[in-house]
């Protein structure tokens, strides 16, 4: 059964946060170890482990970028795991043109811009992505995901800084 | 995770960061990313007409191991002709740092920048 066949979702990008919320809390009711407290040992093993794979499901397809992975995973484009490299060399520019001007980030001010900007940017590819997946355009989907996890990249080390300026 | 002694060198004690005028002729910019951990690197070769590398600067935006390996490639590419550069394998790389399984991606992002560079420089160079 894989993730979306588990939550009795269509294999589909788009998808209802809260509808995926409701329907995991209600499986994890079904499935809870406690429940099965009296039962064998075999019993207990098999809760801990459907619990674990709820747990798995529901994190893959909470967020948008490892839901597209996954989604494109179903498939048949491997990209969790890949080594191949990127070699855009405009779209790479401007990646270091984001990590210097990270660098010179040194107060609320220019953090926030920074953190509006760049959440701008990704709003744009993971629209572009959203069409690229509803066309079965999978190739365009994927490099459109590796773009992504540059950026969500970057928006760890926003953070990161937000972090030590607390 | 431990990094290797070399790799804690390189990463303390960078060589060659910096980049040179990619408009230059004699200058090849390799630009090359890893999505699976986001991590950037330019290097930049300076190569004279006889198709030796004088010189390479490199500035990597990412973990240790990918400073490392970019910071060794500049080292090893000065001196050699750019077909002996386009030779060298990221296996190397990641041999001379004893890089870890899960950085061996770090090495293929050197040897992808230096061949990156040498198509950029065949490119500017085929006219």
């Amino acid at each position: 059964m894989n993730h979306f066949e588990l939550f009795n979702l269509p294999a589909a990008f788009q998808l209802d946060a809260a509808e995926l919320q409701q329907r995991y809390r209600k499986l994890q009711q079904t499935m809870h170890p406690d429940r099965f407290a009296n039962g064998s040992e075999r019993d207990k093993l098999l809760a801990v482990q459907r619990t674990a794979q709820l747990n798995d499901a529901y994190q893959t397809l909470r967020s948008p970028l490892s839901r597209a992975e996954y989604l494109l995973e179903l498939r048949g484009i491997e990209l969790a795991h890949e080594q191949t490299t990127l070699q855009d060399p405009e779209f790479l520019m401007a990646q270091m043109e984001w990590r210097e001007r990270i660098e010179e980030v040194d107060d609320w001010e220019s953090l926030d811009a920074a953190y509006k900007d760049l959440q701008e940017q990704m709003r744009d590819l993971q629209a572009e992505l959203e069409g690229f997946l509803a066309e079965d355009a999978n190739d365009d989907a994927a490099i459109t995901v590796r773009k992504l996890k540059f950026m969500h990249k970057l928006h760890h080390e926003l953070e990161r800084i937000e972090e030590q300026m607390e | 995770m431990a990094y290797s002694e070399k790799v804690i060198d390189h990463y303390e004690n960078p060589r060659n960061v910096g980049a040179f005028d990619k408009n230059d002729p004699s200058i090849a910019t390799g630009m090359v990313g890893a999505p699976a951990c986001g991590d950037v690197m330019k290097l930049q070769l300076k190569i004279n007409d006889d198709g030796i590398i004088e010189d390479a600067k490199f500035k990597t935006y990412g973990c240790g191991s990918a400073i490392a390996s970019s910071s060794l490639v500049t080292e090893w590419v000065k001196g050699k002709s750019i077909d002996e550069a386009s030779q060298l394998k990221n296996t190397q790389i990641a041999e001379e740092l004893a890089l870890p399984p899960v950085k061996i991606h770090c090495s293929i992002l050197a040897e992808d920048a230096i061949k990156a560079a040498i198509a950029d420089y065949k490119t500017k160079h085929a006219k």
